[in-house]
């Protein structure tokens, strides 16, 4: 009881001080490899917290809706990161949920954040909620065959569980179905954070923003919520990814040794993450709205083949 | 003490009572109003008791009296299966009746009341029934009493063209099923000499395969029409919405339900199970209804007409763990049926909450604007704050999101098929993942749906003078929606609770129960069997949600104490003002899904302008835009040209004379005494 206690708090720090630093690294490493200097890999802590140190401005339109988002989008990042395994095979808060609920934790927040883009009256949040909603809705059914992909293998929709068959194998991810699963889920992953080529986090042109048109009047503390809690999700589907594929390094047990061990092999897996993020972030236009379907097919389509070698191999 | 059959016979005794005297007090329209709202709540609380004195009661109670008509007899029988739908009739009874008071005010001096109580009356009589039925014909009675009174209601509001309309596609499709039922009914019969329900149990097995197919195709077309499947379903989005918005909720809620519970009935209870492909079909019909249920909601801007359509796309969920629970049973997985059967049947209790919860809704919101044109609507939840947060509360329980009722089922339904994927053979059972897949879509698209909805509705400006003169509800009617609120909490957060219930209703019909295996974690947990399977809890959840939120909630208070929080105008570009015409539509909200799926939908859309002197200034612009009606068009359309053309044909021989009509009769009465004597 005490150890898992021990186990929710360190892995709820980790979460909440790695995962600005993850969109920072992210940020940096995209500019070195454009020959730009970059804001520096601290600069979304310093973000953070400048906002919670600013006033905040809410639209006259708005309702309470407007302000129970950013705690909604928060929470439910924050929460499903808790239910996911880190740096141990254990999630603190598994029995809370297995992926299934982590998925559908984490449209509780989008659907909330697609009503806050709509409850000002902007054209922009209505624009920003409307593509959201949509390329959320496309990814789904690709998502859900990777995962469905991985939990027949663990026959168990559990989290800690699939991360302890996935530790048992530690060479299946060469298995055809496991890296099609995880082509499929990195498209998906792409889809999800809102990175290139479906949305561009950079971006505040209403042609193409996405995520940002749905924040746009957010300001101080609600929009450090709001920023914190999109590195918070994006920390976790990463994770959910690394530790699902790539279970290296996750330890079996609590000991101080095995936690260090696991945390540094973790922080490696997600900075290699990051690092092919950054690649395909570099390498690739966005793509124009109504070409994005057209990726996230072909993310059903490699979750439906992986599903289909599971049978055949 | 009340006994069961006190009870339920005193639930039938109020619903009769009160069509009686709603009918004889027409002239006292106040009087009439409140007589229908009483007794019907009187009856609800009585069929609430009966079907929790019969959920408990371990054994089915039988009465049977016999009519004197052979075949036919008053045989009704109360057991878990019954009893679990009369619990969901119950529970929406009690919601709308305690709304009625308020709805049906407006209706006084202006409707007949009488009329409209004898009906609403004699709809919650038949539905009992329908429900209890333990004879083949009784059941048949009762569903035809089911559908009239459903018509009349329907067609309430009847000098309008497009309720009428409405009206004869509902009637008519009514009895296309209530054919297929008395063919399939009259199969069994044939083959078991009886027309009791208990009596098709032990011939089912010498059925020979032709029989099987034929009785399983006719009580699924019957069956599926009344539930609105595609593509059987256009009635349904024609005729809920026309409907006054107590009786819609009521429609939606329980009657398209009936459906589902003759499939049980029939399929689990007294067939005893069907033909494995019979399970797939099921299964598959349930995938497209599910997908193409939503797809069109999307489309829709009428809110009670998007709210129809959600109907059809829950009952393909409900289907979907239908039809998985037939498949595993065939299959010999008699576990695995009970959790597939218990995510259908949990689903159904759900849908017809949240679904009933969402039609008062859209009817306090036209109570209150006059108008179910969602690009009318606006800002409502200033002037209407409760029903604005019931609303929300079912738009979220209905996109099966946590911790609320129809995340419970939609998990379920996911660990069926997950667990079908291991236990079923062959390739058929890719099938299984395929169909998860489907039901992630459903639900994303759901969530898109029900955002739409909420937000065009209820946030932002108005968007019209009614929706800025808009009022809130009457209390009575906020009292209903606040019931049907709690119970999407109170099944959400307290499932573990209220699963044990699903005991008899599996025993009954799989032999088995599983709930036991289903709930660990001290009471808390829910697990879909087995210590490795997946597990989620929404009462942790939500616990564990509101414990991470409330740092956030003091780090921002403690903030803006500080720094300051003020109100100020949106960023408009620098243009003077924001006005509703800034807004986003409904229209445009689903015009990115509109383009991406245009092959389903073929949308078409028509702009003109009318120019002054530059092209580049127009004066007025017209915009028209919709998608084609594919199964109308596709399907229903060449259908009846078809039925027109034969009927044409058969014209020629109604001539009208006396001498040819004598003729026929002769003849056919020559070719009836032929076929006696042949036999």
């Amino acid at each position: 009881m005490t150890a898992a206690l021990t186990n929710s708090v360190l892995q709820l720090v980790l979460l909440l001080l790695v995962s600005p630093l993850v969109s920072g690294v992210i940020k940096t490493l995209k500019a070195r490899l454009q020959t730009r200097r970059g804001p520096g890999v601290l600069q979304s802590y310093r973000d953070i917290f400048k906002l919670l140190r600013k006033g905040m401005v809410i639209p006259e339109t708005a309702s309470w809706i407007f302000s129970a988002t950013p705690y909604v989008f928060f929470g439910t990042a924050t929460l499903v990161g808790l239910m996911i395994p880190m740096t141990t095979t254990h999630a603190p808060l598994s029995l809370f949920g297995g992926v299934l609920a982590v998925v559908y934790l984490l449209a509780l927040g989008r659907f909330f954040l697609a009503l806050g883009g709509l409850d000002t009256g902007s054209s922009f949040g209505g624009l920003g909620s409307s593509r959201e909603m949509t390329v959320s809705a496309i990814a789904e059914p690709a998502m859900m065959l990777a995962i469905f992909t991985v939990a027949v293998g663990a026959n168990s929709t559990n989290l800690s569980e699939m991360a302890k068959i996935a530790v048992s194998q530690s060479w299946r991810f060469l298995a055809p179905s496991q890296m099609l699963a995880f082509a499929a889920l990195f498209i998906v992953l792409i889809a999800e954070t809102g990175r290139i080529p479906v949305d561009n986090p950079a971006t505040h042109l209403e042609l193409t923003m996405i995520h940002e048109a749905m924040v746009l009047e957010y300001s101080g503390p609600y929009l450090a919520l709001m920023e914190w809690g999109a590195a918070i999700k994006q920390l976790v589907l990463m994770t959910l990814l690394v530790n699902i594929f790539f279970p290296f390094g996750l330890s079996a047990d609590w000991s101080p040794h095995a936690v260090m061990v696991g945390l540094a092999f973790y922080l490696a897996k997600i900075f290699l993450l990051g690092c092919l993020v950054v690649l395909v972030e570099t390498t690739n236009a966005k793509l124009r709205f109504f070409r994005v379907p057209e990726l996230l097919m072909v993310a059903f389509i490699l979750g439906a083949l992986a599903l289909i070698s599971t049978f055949l191999f | 003490m009340f006994s069961l059959a006190a009870a339920f016979v005193l639930s039938l005794a109020a619903y009769a009572a009160g069509a009686f005297a709603s009918l004889v007090s027409w002239r006292k329209p106040a009087l009439a109003r409140r007589i229908c709202c009483g007794t019907a709540l009187a009856g609800g609380a009585l069929g609430g008791l009966a079907a929790v004195l019969g959920i408990l009661s371990d054994t089915p109670v039988r009465w049977s009296v016999s009519s004197g008509i052979p075949l036919f007899a008053y045989s009704f029988s109360y057991d878990a299966l019954g009893g679990f739908f009369n619990l969901a009739l119950a529970i929406l009874v009690f919601a709308v009746s305690i709304y009625s008071f308020g709805y049906l005010k407006e209706f006084e001096g202006k409707r007949n009341l009488g009329v409209f109580g004898f009906l609403f009356h004699l709809l919650l009589l038949s539905l009992t029934i329908v429900f209890t039925a333990a004879n083949a014909f009784l059941f048949l009675i009762a569903w035809e009493v089911m559908a009239l009174a459903a018509y009349g209601l329907v067609t309430f509001y009847h000098e309008d063209r497009e309720t009428r309309r409405a009206g004869l596609l509902y009637i008519i499709m009514a009895h296309i099923d209530s054919g297929c039922l008395l063919l399939g009914f009259a199969l069994l019969i044939h083959a078991s000499g009886s027309a009791e329900f208990a009596s098709f149990r032990p011939i089912a097995l010498q059925l020979t395969g032709a029989q099987q197919t034929a009785a399983f195709v006719l009580f699924f077309l019957g069956f599926g029409i009344k539930a609105g499947v595609i593509p059987f379903h256009i009635w349904l989005p024609a005729a809920h919405p026309v409907a006054p918005s107590n009786v819609s909720a009521l429609l939606s809620g329980i009657v398209i339900k009936t459906g589902i519970y003759g499939m049980a009935r029939i399929f689990l209870d007294s067939l005893g199970g069907v033909p494995s492909w019979a399970g797939l079909l099921v299964l598959i019909v349930g995938v497209i209804s599910a997908v193409l249920g939503v797809l069109y909601a999307l489309m829709e801007h009428d809110l009670k007409r998007l709210l129809a359509y959600h109907s059809i796309e829950n009952i393909g969920i409900i289907l979907i763990g239908l039809g998985a629970a037939l498949i595993f049973r065939v299959a010999g997985h008699p576990q695995l049926a009970a959790v597939a059967l218990i995510a259908a049947m949990f689903h159904t209790l759900n849908h017809a909450i949240f679904k009933c919860l969402l039609f008062l809704g859209a009817g306090s919101v036209q109570h209150s604007t006059r108008t179910r044109n969602m690009e009318e609507l606006g800002g409502l939840i200033r002037p209407m704050p409760v029903t604005a947060f019931c609303f929300l509360v079912g738009a979220i329980a209905i996109s099966g999101l946590p911790p609320l009722n129809g995340f419970v089922s939609e998990w379920l339904t996911y660990q069926s098929l997950l667990a079908g994927y291991g236990a079923v053979g062959g390739l058929k059972r890719i099938l299984f993942p395929l169909a998860g897949s489907m039901l992630a879509l459903t639900g994303a698209l759901a969530a898109a749906c029900f955002v739409k909805a909420f937000a065009i509705t209820f946030l932002a400006l108005p968007r019209g003078a009614e929706s800025r003169d808009a009022h809130e509800a009457p209390r009575s009617m906020l009292i209903g929606m606040g019931w049907l609120t709690a119970a999407c909490v109170a099944l959400g957060l307290g499932v573990t609770w209220f699963l044990p219930t699903f005991n008899a209703l599996t025993g009954q019909l799989l032999g088995t129960q599983v709930v036991a295996s289903l709930v660990t974690g001290h009471g808390l947990v829910l697990s879909a069997g087995g210590r490795t399977a997946g597990t989620v809890s929404t009462a942790l959840i939500a616990a564990g949600f509101l414990t991470l939120v409330l740092p956030a909630v003091l780090l921002v208070s403690l903030s803006t104490r500080r720094f300051g929080r003020k109100r100020g105008p949106v960023w408009d570009c620098g243009l003077p003002g924001l006005s509703e015409e800034n807004e986003y539509t409904a229209t445009a909200f689903s015009k990115a899904l509109r383009m991406i799926f245009s092959v389903l939908y073929k949308p078409r859309r028509e702009i003109q302008a009318v120019f002054d002197v530059s092209p580049y200034f127009p004066k007025e612009i017209h915009f028209e835009s919709g998608i084609e009606p594919t199964f109308e068009k596709r399907l229903y359309a060449p259908l009846q040209e078809f039925l027109f053309r034969v009927s044409a044909r058969m014209r020629t021989i109604q001539a009208g004379s006396i001498h040819a009509y004598l003729a026929y009769i002769f003849v056919t009465l020559i070719l009836l005494l032929l076929f006696a004597v042949h036999k």
